[in-house]
């Protein structure tokens, strides 16, 4: 019997040094600076709140972290949309100006891979800006580093949140440098053909809400030669 | 050799092969963790099978509708008088004046939701523009830009500018129509909007 206790116990250690070293491994680091943070050619910066009760509207199964707003939103309950969630909201420039409104459609993504430190989701932006025209954007966001440094320490707090300044690069693909690939639908930015990257700058979690104050940022590179939309030099 | 503070029970009986047996437990038990987080999909969306027809030229033919008013998430409008969900507050910036969001539940032939959508509609002077991107979790999205005139039948026709995943590689045309409900019957919605998408990859579609 104290054979079997013993090996129950070794494999219980084991699963958690296990999970100790997949959480704090130093292999996966941050990317650091943006690959679109040190690029000549001219940017479109946009920002939005990241907190689900500050969009138009936020949607999801209901079951989730965030919470659907406003309360009465339809959820996505159906099997097929369930790790799904939508949001529309206010786009704002460089300046903090209304810009546009944007809707985001965010999934679960099945490549993830924890053992890589890849906790994926899929997700797409339809903007429209209307001094500029319409931008659709393709991306996959990593959410690993945000999980290992602003998630699971507000979940191992007493108080079951986290309050401290993260800034991070979500965008993880698909094109190259990990940026996300932007198309221009209408207006002057119709044709063109763009990369982009999405940020997070997040001061305070709660374990049980999600982001309690958190603001995310667009930055999409305009092909060289392109007509000059409004422009906004990346400010870090 | 002197005993370790703590490791007292090594030197019970068996004590060397409860070390061992431990060892071999916390090696069994790294090898489990791995292999259950390689062998275990962390996300497992479920899946619908597509029900796709194969046009005459080679394309591929689905089909999507949203059942109005039920499959609605949100009808945001500068001045709509009944705005949706109830406690929407839809900015008031004059910039977003002549934007209209719609986003909505998309479902397959077989009335089974697979998706969501949004339907942008906008009016920048002379120019309308209507966007519809469609976000079906298990394969991909699409964004189309629909021509804003009407063609014969009630339709409105649109390109494929880009899709992801499963749709990066095609190119093709969508149709959206508005389909009055006729059943009678009384829990029927009032209507429905057809989206027809007809895709072709991207070098035969050249």
């Amino acid at each position: 019997m104290k054979y079997l206790l013993t090996l129950l116990l070794g494999l219980v250690s084991g699963a958690a040094m296990f999970a100790a070293a997949m959480i704090y491994n130093p292999f996966v680091a941050d990317r650091g600076i943006s690959p679109l943070a040190v690029t000549d050619s001219e940017l479109i910066t946009l920002s939005f709140s990241n907190v689900p009760s500050d969009a138009i509207v936020f949607t999801n199964d209901g079951d989730s972290q965030k919470k659907p707003f406003p309360e009465k939103v339809l959820q996505l309950w159906e099997a097929p949309i369930r790790q799904s969630s939508a949001m529309a909201t206010v786009m704002r420039d460089a300046r903090g100006q209304t810009a546009g409104v944007g809707v985001k459609f965010s999934s679960l993504s099945e490549r993830t891979r924890l053992l890589r430190g890849e906790a994926l989701v899929d997700s797409v932006w339809y903007i429209y800006l209307p001094e500029r025209g319409s931008l659709f954007i393709e991306q996959f966001e990593n959410h690993w580093t945000f999980f290992r440094d602003v998630g699971l320490p507000a979940y191992r707090s007493g108080a079951k949140n986290w309050k401290g300044n993260w800034i991070g690069d979500l965008t993880a693909g698909p094109e190259a440098l990990g940026t996300a690939a932007v198309t221009g639908g209408t207006g002057s930015l119709q044709g063109l053909h763009m990369l982009g990257v999405e940020s997070l700058s997040a001061r305070a979690y709660s374990a049980d809400n999600g982001p309690v104050s958190a603001e995310g940022r667009l930055l999409i590179e305009l092909p060289a030669g392109s007509e000059n939309v409004e422009i906004a030099a990346p400010d870090q | 050799m002197a005993p370790v503070a703590g490791l007292g029970w090594l030197s019970l009986p068996g004590g060397t092969v409860l070390l061992k047996t431990f060892i071999i437990g916390i090696l069994l038990g790294v090898a489990a963790a791995a292999a259950a987080l390689y062998l275990y999909p962390v996300v497992d969306q479920h899946r619908e099978a597509s029900i796709v027809s194969v046009g005459p030229n080679g394309r591929n033919v689905e089909s999507f509708h949203v059942n109005v008013p039920m499959d609605r998430v949100l009808v945001g409008a500068h001045g709509n008088n009944e705005p949706l969900p109830a406690g929407l507050n839809w900015p008031t910036d004059e910039l977003l004046q002549d934007i209209r969001v719609e986003l909505f539940k998309i479902r397959n032939a077989r009335d089974t939701v697979v998706g969501v959508a949004a339907r942008t509609a906008a009016k920048k002077g002379p120019e309308d523009v209507i966007d519809w991107v469609l976000h079906l979790p298990a394969r991909g999205s699409v964004f189309v830009n629909m021509r804003p005139e009407a063609l014969d039948g009630g339709y409105r026709k649109g390109e494929l500018r880009a899709g992801s995943r499963e749709f990066g590689q095609l190119g093709g045309v969508m149709t959206e129509r508005w389909v009055p409900d006729t059943s009678g019957e009384e829990d029927a919605p009032a209507g429905r909007i057809e989206l027809v998408t007809t895709f072709v990859g991207r070098l035969e579609a050249n």
